[in-house]
């Protein structure tokens, strides 16, 4: 089970998330008082500004709006957490069940929704999951579902098909699924995390959620650490934090760089780390964001050709395979980076992966290839030391073994 | 009022890479190492090339293509 930390927001005060300290019913009534009466919620989270935490960060408050006008539709909580990197979902639904079910009840309400979703792609969530839910009474019951755990079983239009009884695989981007969703209806899909912030929002109101992060990013999010360092698990930080004292509480050293927002993300360098906040702003130069909360650390000892070699393979496996240019160019895109980590000294092949990568880009129903194209992209940018002493046939980290 | 200009989509699920589309919209679409479509620049349709996309919709033999 991985560790849960709350990272101290200020001196003496305790992580939003995780005030409860039992998933039971009374104790999170305990911690958090009773959720108080919708009122408007759509107002709450717009001036409060919650950002989605599922990984592309977009504005909670118009896409509450987007179902509201049509009535009558869905509203699904997605845990499913298909990035193996990545376990802030699992901890949140096992640790915090009843904040992210009561977001999920105020979200319904305030749609006008009928039918109420909640996705997990891991079989251990379901039972304690059963338990929480037995716990509470709605008006609109909870459904409880799990999909396949791969890596894309979360993207929206594939988890809508999973719960429409199709294969959980993306659909065309044309049809929205706020337009046409699960079972044809409209339908609101929101990571766990942002229901969790928003039950805070309703219960403690928008000053409050912005007493902490900054303007544009208020709040806090979840991070997941893992790779080198000495604390791995899933710590609550707030935006704008410098990365350098997360990094520092998960005991991670000196490392090379640091992978941010998961396989889809990008390197910062380890020189950067210092000066480095989690924000857009600081992050931006180097092509990463937050995303979904992912932090890996590539410790010293790792060639960062042969680590970043085996998450593309990872991500070529990964494809739903409807795609031409993904399912043919994903695979071959990694190949070439193995090959550039085994030292093979061809000179086309940091060429051969660039123009793979731009092939892949914006030719697919999602933006799987999109992601890996991005990770890949950062890959030979940030080692391009690295990629030129391979291909000289020689590695730092192996001849310092 | 202006209207956003038309332009060509592809559902790329659909797209088994026959080709076609590139054959009546050669202006447009060029073809990778696999037969898949590649955009030149952009997909927006204007003057003639609005006609011939509407015949690649039709030809298209998995209806991979639509106009929006």
């Amino acid at each position: 089970m991985t560790a849960v930390q709350t990272l101290p927001l200020e001196p003496g005060v305790v992580g939003r998330l995780f005030a409860a300290d039992r998933p039971t019913l009374d104790a999170h009534l305990s911690a958090y008082g009773a959720l108080p009466a919708p009122g408007n919620l759509l107002e709450l989270v717009d001036r409060a500004g919650v950002l989605g935490r599922g990984g592309a960060g977009f504005p909670s408050a118009r896409k509450i709006a987007g179902l509201t006008a049509r009535g009558g539709g869905v509203v699904v909580a997605n845990g499913a957490e298909g990035e193996p990197a990545s376990d802030k979902d699992a901890v949140l639904l096992t640790h915090a069940p009843h904040l992210v079910l009561d977001g999920l009840s105020l979200v319904v309400a305030a749609a006008w929704a009928k039918t109420a979703y909640l996705v997990v792609s891991r079989p251990t969530l379901l039972e304690p999951l059963r338990r929480a839910l037995a716990e509470r009474r709605e008006r609109v019951p909870v459904k409880l579902r799990l999909v396949e755990d791969r890596f894309i079983s979360g993207e929206e239009s594939a988890l809508v098909n999973a719960l429409t009884g199709r294969p959980g695989l993306p659909s065309d981007r044309l049809v929205r699924v706020y337009e046409r969703g699960v079972g044809g209806r409209p339908t609101l899909v929101h990571n766990v995390e942002t229901l969790a912030q928003i039950a805070l929002v309703s219960r403690f109101g928008t000053e409050w959620f912005r007493s902490v992060g900054s303007h544009d990013e208020p709040g806090t999010f979840l991070a997941t650490l893992s790779g080198a360092v000495g604390r791995p698990g899933v710590f609550e930080v707030a935006y704008g934090g410098r990365l350098a004292d997360l990094m520092g509480t998960a005991e991670a050293g000196s490392p090379q760089a640091v992978l941010i927002g998961g396989y889809h993300g990008a390197w910062v360098p380890g020189v950067d780390v210092d000066r480095v906040r989690l924000s857009r702003e600081d992050l931006a130069p180097f092509d990463a964001s937050i995303g979904a909360g992912v932090v890996f650390v590539l410790g010293q000892d790792r060639c960062p050709l042969e680590e970043s070699a085996q998450i593309a393979a990872y991500l070529a496996g990964e494809s739903a395979r409807q795609c031409g240019p993904c399912l043919n160019g994903l695979p071959r895109m990694a190949d070439t980076l193995a090959r550039l980590a085994r030292r093979e000294r061809d000179p086309r092949l940091p060429g051969e992966v660039e123009r793979l990568r731009r092939l892949v880009t914006g030719r697919g129903a999602c933006t799987h290839p999109d992601g890996t194209a991005r990770f890949v992209a950062s890959t030979m940018r940030v080692f391009a030391d690295e990629v030129a002493r391979h291909q000289r046939g020689s590695c730092r980290v192996s001849a310092s073994r | 009022m202006s209207r956003r200009p038309a332009e060509l989509h592809i559902d790329w699920t659909r797209c088994d890479g026959h080709g076609a589309c590139a054959e009546l919209l050669p202006e447009l679409l060029d073809r990778d190492e696999w037969g898949y479509p590649v955009a030149r620049g952009t997909l927006v349709l204007t003057g003639a090339l609005r006609d011939h996309a509407e015949h690649a919709v039709e030809v298209c033999p998995v209806l991979a293509l639509r106009i929006r």
